[in-house]
């Protein structure tokens, strides 16, 4: 045990520690909840698509000329908004792009095809970015400000943490309004729920499965560059544990439904936190599959799962 | 010519050969009823004129223009209103949302806002539901819920499927009623119908469907005096 279970101030670190972590797996896992419930996939590759976003922030910001050294200042984050625009539209594209190759032809065929040529999918993005930036960690340049602010004891929450947590709000409120709320929401809700009558709407179900593909893939490229931000370093395979974390922050929360991801994200973050701190980082993956089994078992529809009549 | 006509269709469902060589057509301010028993291919033959299960051979053609490849949500554009089987309204939505999604294709609000009205007019059960999840619902509430949903997109032809299916005989009488009351404000109908009785006396015309054939067709009255009819359907 490496800290004293009962000083209080260390709690309340972890409890910001697990914020943050669970902040950026929300932001995984509501991609993974609305490809599933549109199209009842669980999109593998989700998780790679967040490693890609960290990984194409890196040259765009060398591009624009920051450095961790010497920017400082407004304009540091208004350049960072800017790449984070670019990496959010790229990584969208992409995963429009993979929907239109890999799933879309395989719409109607049995729904392991899918499920398999997404773990496929998963491979090529590693490998690709395998070539591209090796197996090691990739350091991240520190551009957020490094200011604290105390909370009484030696508790303090770290200008970073209070950003990314503020920010991955922001990004599940924008999205709730979204999808409660626009046509493009509406139609992705009646084509999840029941594509046929969908289509007799007057819905085009092509478009909306790609618009959904395309906003799960924003969410993700700006988790992975939230995350490189936040921790300074982002590697290839980055994708696949949190992704899997992410999956499972999904299912807890309910697979197919938002708020249940965003909450899921943060209680998994909050697991994974408590975890290394308390126990050891070792056992912390044993305890999020743990709870993932536990859910599938006894509760398969999850936390918040759909609780309102189908039909 | 003809609203809406098939020519020759066959439809595959699945491996199952559904429809063979369909020809039948619709004039404009008709109702035209389709009846024929379980599996006979009446609800197939609706899903080949919407473009959700489209024909494999043959024609479907709107005005004169051939819209058999034509994709199902353009098909809702061009005029065409499907009210399906099971009514397929989104349970989890609620019954405003419902009604929006219908009015989907359309821009104009301030038509769209008149015709929720005229939905109400005709349905006072569904403004009183209006927040409402429609998974809520009764089954013949969701069943005025889906027709009216059907009228938001203003089509000129609807094509109704089983709307008398599984409800109380007191609001069967009441769907038939409105169904005519649809038709006399100008829209043109295709009416599918396992009450054969029902679905003969508020049509002009009819087709009898048998495993995929039509078998026999002409005015209702005609086919209400054919024995065959009667006794297969009438259950005289």
């Amino acid at each position: 045990m490496p800290r004293a279970a009962n000083d209080p101030s260390f709690f309340v670190q972890i409890v910001i520690y697990g914020l943050a972590n669970g902040a950026i797996y929300a932001l995984i896992a509501l991609g993974y909840t609305m490809v599933y419930g549109i199209v009842e996939l669980i999109n593998f590759a989700h998780g790679d698509v967040f490693t890609l976003g960290g990984f194409l922030a890196l040259p765009l910001i060398a591009a624009f000329g920051l450095r961790e050294d010497q920017s400082t200042g407004l304009g540091v984050y208004l350049v960072l908004l800017v790449v984070a625009l670019i990496v959010m539209l790229l990584t969208g594209s992409l995963n429009v792009l993979i929907e239109r190759v890999a799933y879309r032809p395989l719409r109607n065929a049995p729904r392991l095809a899918p499920l398999i040529t997404a773990v496929g999918m998963s491979f090529i993005l590693e490998g690709l970015m395998y070539m591209w930036q090796g197996a090691n960690n990739v350091h991240f340049p520190d551009l957020l400000p490094s200011g604290r602010i105390s909370l009484g004891g030696s508790a303090s929450i770290g200008a970073k943490d209070f950003i990314v947590i503020a920010l991955a709000v922001v990004l599940v409120v924008v999205l709730t309004t979204f999808i409660n709320n626009s046509k493009l929401g509406k139609a992705m809700r009646a084509t999840a729920q029941d594509r046929d009558a969908a289509q007799l709407m007057g819905v085009n179900i092509n478009r909306t499965i790609a618009a959904t593909f395309f906003i799960g893939a924003v969410l993700a490229g700006a988790g992975g560059m939230i995350f490189g931000l936040y921790f300074n370093t982002v590697r290839f395979d980055l994708g696949f544990q949190s992704g899997l974390f992410a999956f499972t922050a999904a299912v807890f929360g309910g697979i197919g439904n938002i708020q249940g991801a965003a909450l899921g994200g943060l209680f998994i973050g909050m697991v994974k936190a408590f975890s290394d701190a308390y126990f050891t980082s070792q056992l912390t993956d044993v305890w999020i599959f743990s709870i993932l089994i536990l859910v599938l078992v006894f509760r398969p529809t999850g936390l918040l799962g759909m609780r309102v009549p189908e039909k | 010519m003809a609203l809406l006509e098939l020519e020759n269709v066959d439809t595959y469902y699945g491996r199952v050969h559904a429809l063979h060589g369909i020809t039948l057509h619709i004039d404009e301010g008709e109702i035209v009823t389709l009846i024929g028993s379980n599996g006979a291919g009446k609800t197939t033959t609706l899903r080949t004129i919407s473009g959700l299960t489209p024909a494999a051979k043959g024609q479907v053609r709107l005005r004169g223009k051939d819209i058999t490849h034509v994709a199902p949500d353009e098909i809702v554009r061009l005029g065409i209103g499907h009210v399906p089987e099971g009514r397929r309204i989104f349970g989890r939505l609620t019954v405003r949302d419902n009604l929006f999604l219908g009015a989907f294709t359309r821009k104009d609000r301030e038509g769209i806002r008149r015709d929720q009205e005229h939905v109400f007019k005709l349905f006072p059960r569904v403004k009183e539901r209006l927040d409402q999840i429609g998974g809520t619902l009764s089954g013949g509430e969701q069943q005025m819920l889906a027709i009216g949903r059907g009228l938001m997109s203003r089509p000129r032809v609807l094509l109704l499927d089983e709307p008398s299916l599984g409800l109380a005989p007191i609001l069967v009488d009441q769907i038939f009623d409105i169904i005519r009351d649809i038709n006399q404000e100008g829209t043109t109908i295709l009416l599918i119908e396992q009450n054969a009785a029902k679905a003969l006396a508020v049509a002009n015309r009819g087709y009898v469907l048998e495993t995929g054939r039509i078998v026999k067709e002409g005015p209702t009255s005609t086919l209400l005096e054919s024995p065959d009819v009667q006794k297969a359907y009438l259950g005289i």
